[in-house]
């Protein structure tokens, strides 16, 4: 018993007429179907490449357009030439013109004796598809469709709708219950033969000759209600894109392909030599009769679609620059804001560093110039400390800054004496976490050496700056982590914030706090507030801080508090 | 779009080819092998000027990959640029001594070639200096990448210029003819790019790299761009507006996803920065030849006379294509 290929060929014929020789000269009967749009004199040369097999047939020919029935009415005038002119064939296995068989026909006859009452189709009712392109499933079944989709994409969108709003809904004939799958199947004797002989195939003909795509729908639905043992599956290696149109292969997938133990695979780069010398002229076998095995090809692909359709968050480049709130993700990875802090703490970033075991930026949004931790005058990626070139594109610096650095975490230090323009991004963005000491700016004010008048100006014009910063940190269309102390607040505990901060930044190294850095001096704080209040000015954003009382953080009064449990 | 916008770009596009048009005269013939060309042959195109040493290893480069054939056009060379070219066999080269500028930076003479030449082709467009590295370039030829493109429906192809320069001052290792340059200039900046979305044409300008760190960062505006859309399926109405940065039709521009996906894109790698460049730079800025005034090359000029380095610790050496793919500087979007 035997196995015979029908072909479906559109290009590149010659390597359609190597494949068909391999499987004619491994006595496998062949029916070649050529798309009638192709001219007279490559279908001749392809009949002159195999006039001198006897086993190799050619159908009449029908034109193929996408989607469209020619394909199906190819297919059936093929394989009743197959069954009719090679009475040995059992299985008839499609295939198109830019197949390969990948491995030895005599596996793939042995798989099929010892199965010889199967029929390989993937055959899969319309509500359980999720592959459909242009979400019409029942839909290809109960509309007309008599405009080209690839032609007349506009009309033939219009056209549908027309009909869903009208509710225009054709009748599926009776006993049929529509099907999808992929078009290469591999069918036995007797279900093709019931298919193709059934006494009301004019009538079903008539039906699919209407339906959208019925290659794909066809004998997926046919074989239903013939066979006796489906086997739902395609034995052809054959991937699609999120277009619809299937993957190729290339040299480059030897290896996968030859690990795949699938039998034929489509679609092949016809320049792919490599591919066609090592599949059709060296002799693999050796190799255990092994499953089909597509799941590395599998990855593969949907990895490669994946990429197309989300891409790679916090990547903004030539071939991918999403829209506002497209981004699946404004920057690469978590990192952190620190506001207030260093102004609050003497050498915080040093102690930061230390305690967290990363780099801590100082000022990243310094008016002058860029505080890239170590005081580096060019980062990762080779970012430049120029203000300049930061201020020309402010989200594309940060979100470099977050991509150089990935695996890495980023903190820096931010305050309303920096350039505002990030203030939005880094609040709508899930992987900033924000932490504010409210009214932090003050104490460099205090500790200055300027006129009064100076200082309650310049305090004056930061108090606005945060402010309007807090209020859009405080709006509903933050995404970022965030928290907010007041100055007061933050004193008179600062430990514990510290922790949960320094836990964010380093989850894995669970240890307790033993060290705080050193507080500035806050002595007479109170009164300087005063003072400002005094002159007119209403400082409200270091909270409630007493006058003349100095603030008494909780870590003078209790030494190592974290160590006991 | 409005109807008024769209009248006024294809009343610029018409106005391309007009000048092209009227420009053709400019164009001498030296070596007209157009007849030669197969249906579906990929092609390049190319003007230079005084590039001799560069060009042996620039035609292999290209012919390695697939290109079938050359379209150059030659601006007055003296060093026998001209001479060599022409006795390639599948090279076609015409020679101008008209002004760069005046031809809107070569645009005009390769928007007459491409009209008359390269409808229904696959072009690319380059200079001397500039290679193209796209996916899996090692392993599949420009043919797969123009074959997979046409059954994907896409008519152009993004590749972002990434200026390489070597470790150290550029005069302490000359450059060879026929050597590959990135034996020299191996290094590249990784990720310091701006974009900015170019709202009339729909491109995006990316400004950024070595040249915007060293040379031009207190004035980033002034910056070169980086953005090219060198490779197209030609159609004759087809013009690039300004050198290769975009295009008209201005879909054709749209090279970039704009919900969060990545198109496929490759990478022209620039050897610009090797011995040569100080004397190009000498004589770019004696002729005024160039963009703005030249500005670009003035500030070369003022820089180089320190002898900079390029080189940062940062800087990334190049390895191949993976690697740029990785960094984030052009993908393989749904081609596997």
């Amino acid at each position: 018993m035997s196995v015979g290929f029908v072909m479906l060929c559109h290009t590149a014929l010659d390597r359609a007429a190597e494949v068909a020789r391999h499987w004619a000269e491994r006595d496998c009967p062949v029916v070649i179907h050529v798309d009638r749009r192709v001219e007279r004199p490559a279908y001749d040369g392809l009949m002159a490449a195999l006039a001198d097999l006897g086993n190799v047939r050619f159908s009449g020919r029908y034109a193929c357009e996408w989607g469209t029935w020619g394909i199906v009415a190819a297919t059936q005038e093929a394989a009743t030439l197959m069954l009719r002119e090679f009475a040995e064939v059992r299985h008839v296995y499609l295939a198109s013109g830019s197949c390969l068989p990948l491995r030895p026909v005599e596996e793939l006859r042995r798989y099929l004796d010892s199965r010889p009452r199967t029929d390989f189709i993937e055959s899969v009712t319309t509500s359980d598809v999720g592959w459909t392109v242009g979400g019409l499933n029942l839909e290809r079944f109960t509309l007309r469709f008599p405009f080209s989709w690839r032609k007349r994409r506009r009309i033939f969108d219009w056209y549908v709708r027309f009909q869903r709003r009208i509710g225009f809904c054709r009748k599926v004939p009776a006993g049929l219950v529509p099907h999808l799958g992929s078009q290469w199947w591999c069918l036995t004797r007797q279900t093709l033969s019931a298919i193709l002989e059934s006494p009301d195939r004019a009538e079903t003909d008539r039906y699919f000759r209407r339906v959208w795509i019925p290659d794909e729908s066809y004998f997926q639905t046919m074989v239903r209600l013939y066979s006796t043992n489906v086997e739902s599956r395609s034995l052809t290696l054959s991937k699609f894109d999120y277009q619809g149109k299937p993957h190729i292969f290339y040299d480059d997938h030897l290896q996968l392909l030859r690990r795949s133990d699938c039998f034929v695979a489509r679609k092949i780069w016809p320049q792919a030599d490599k591919l066609y010398d090592t599949f059709l002229h060296n002799a693999g076998g050796g190799q255990p009769a092994a499953e089909p095995n597509p799941g590395k090809i599998d990855r593969l692909f949907s990895k490669a679609v994946e990429r197309r359709i989300k891409g790679r968050a916090g990547l903004y480049m030539q071939s991918r620059f999403p829209n506002e709130n497209w981004e699946n993700g404004r920057t690469a990875a978590p990192y952190s804001v620190l506001e207030g802090f260093s102004e609050v703490f003497e050498n915080f970033e040093v102690w930061l560093g230390k305690v967290a075991g990363t780099r801590a930026h100082g000022h990243l949004f310094a008016p002058d110039r860029v505080e890239f931790a170590g005081n580096e005058t060019v980062f990762s990626g080779a970012l430049s400390d120029s203000a300049a070139l930061r201020d020309y594109a402010p989200k594309n610096f940060l979100s470099n800054l977050i991509w150089n650095t990935r695996g890495e975490r980023q903190c820096f230090q931010f305050g309303p004496n920096d350039r505002q323009d990030c203030s939005w991004f880094m609040a709508c963005d899930p992987n900033a976490q924000i932490s504010v000491i409210s009214g932090a700016w003050a104490i460099p004010l205090f500790h200055s050496n300027q006129n009064f008048s100076d200082i309650r100006r310049e305090a004056a014009r930061l108090q606005k700056i945060e402010a309007d910063h807090i209020g859009i940190l405080r709006s509903h269309y933050a995404k970022a982590r965030i928290r907010i102390w007041t100055l007061a607040e933050f004193v008179e505990n600062p430990m514990e914030p510290l922790q949960s901060i320094v836990d964010e930044i380093s989850p894995r190294s669970a240890r307790r706090l033993t060290e705080a850095p050193r507080l500035a001096d806050l002595k007479g704080f109170g009164q300087f507030l005063q003072n400002l209040r005094n002159q007119g000015m209403q400082p409200v954003l270091m909270g409630d801080f007493p006058t003349g009382e100095d603030p008494t953080p909780a870590t003078t009064r209790r030494r190592r508090p974290y160590l006991v449990k | 779009m409005s109807i008024l916008g769209a009248v006024k770009l294809r009343s610029r596009r018409r106005r391309a080819h007009l000048r092209a048009f009227l420009k053709r005269h400019q164009l001498k013939s030296v070596a007209d092998r157009t007849r030669g060309i197969a249906a579906n042959a990929i092609l390049l195109l190319c003007t230079l000027r005084n590039e001799r040493v560069r060009l042996p290893f620039f035609l292999r480069y290209y012919r390695d990959l697939g290109v079938e054939h050359f379209l150059f056009v030659d601006n007055d060379s003296d060093d026998g640029s001209r001479e060599f070219l022409a006795d390639q066999p599948d090279v076609s080269i015409w020679t101008t001594s008209a002004s760069y500028k005046a031809s809107r930076f070569g645009v005009d003479w390769l928007t007459w070639l491409q009209r008359r030449y390269c409808h229904q082709h696959w072009c690319l467009t380059v200079d001397v200096d500039e290679f193209l590295v796209y996916p899996f370039c090692e392993t599949r030829p420009l043919r797969a990448l123009t074959d997979w493109l046409d059954s994907s429906a896409i008519r152009s192809f993004s590749a972002m210029m990434l200026d390489m320069y070597p470790k150290g001052s550029m005069q302490s290792r000359p450059y060879h003819e026929g050597q590959n340059p990135f034996e020299i200039a191996q290094w590249f900046d990784s990720g310091n790019y701006t974009i900015h979305r170019n709202g009339g044409l729909g491109n995006l300008w990316i400004q950024g790299g070595p040249r915007s760190r060293v040379f031009f960062p207190d004035q980033p505006a002034m910056a070169p761009a980086l953005n090219k859309i060198p490779l197209v399926h030609w159609h004759r109405s087809y013009a690039y507006v300004s050198s290769t940065h975009m295009l008209l039709p201005r879909g054709l521009n749209l090279v970039y996803d704009e919900w969060g996906g990545e198109k496929a894109s490759g990478c022209l790698l620039h050897a610009k920065f090797l011995d040569t460049f100080a004397s190009k730079a000498a004589e770019e800025m004696q002729r005024g030849q160039h963009y703005g005034a030249s500005v670009e090359y003035r500030s070369y000029q003022e820089k180089l006379a320190k002898q900079p380095d390029l080189w940062c610790k940062f800087s990334e050496k190049y390895i191949n294509w993976r690697q740029l793919e990785i960094l984030g500087l052009m993908s393989k979007g749904n081609w596997a």
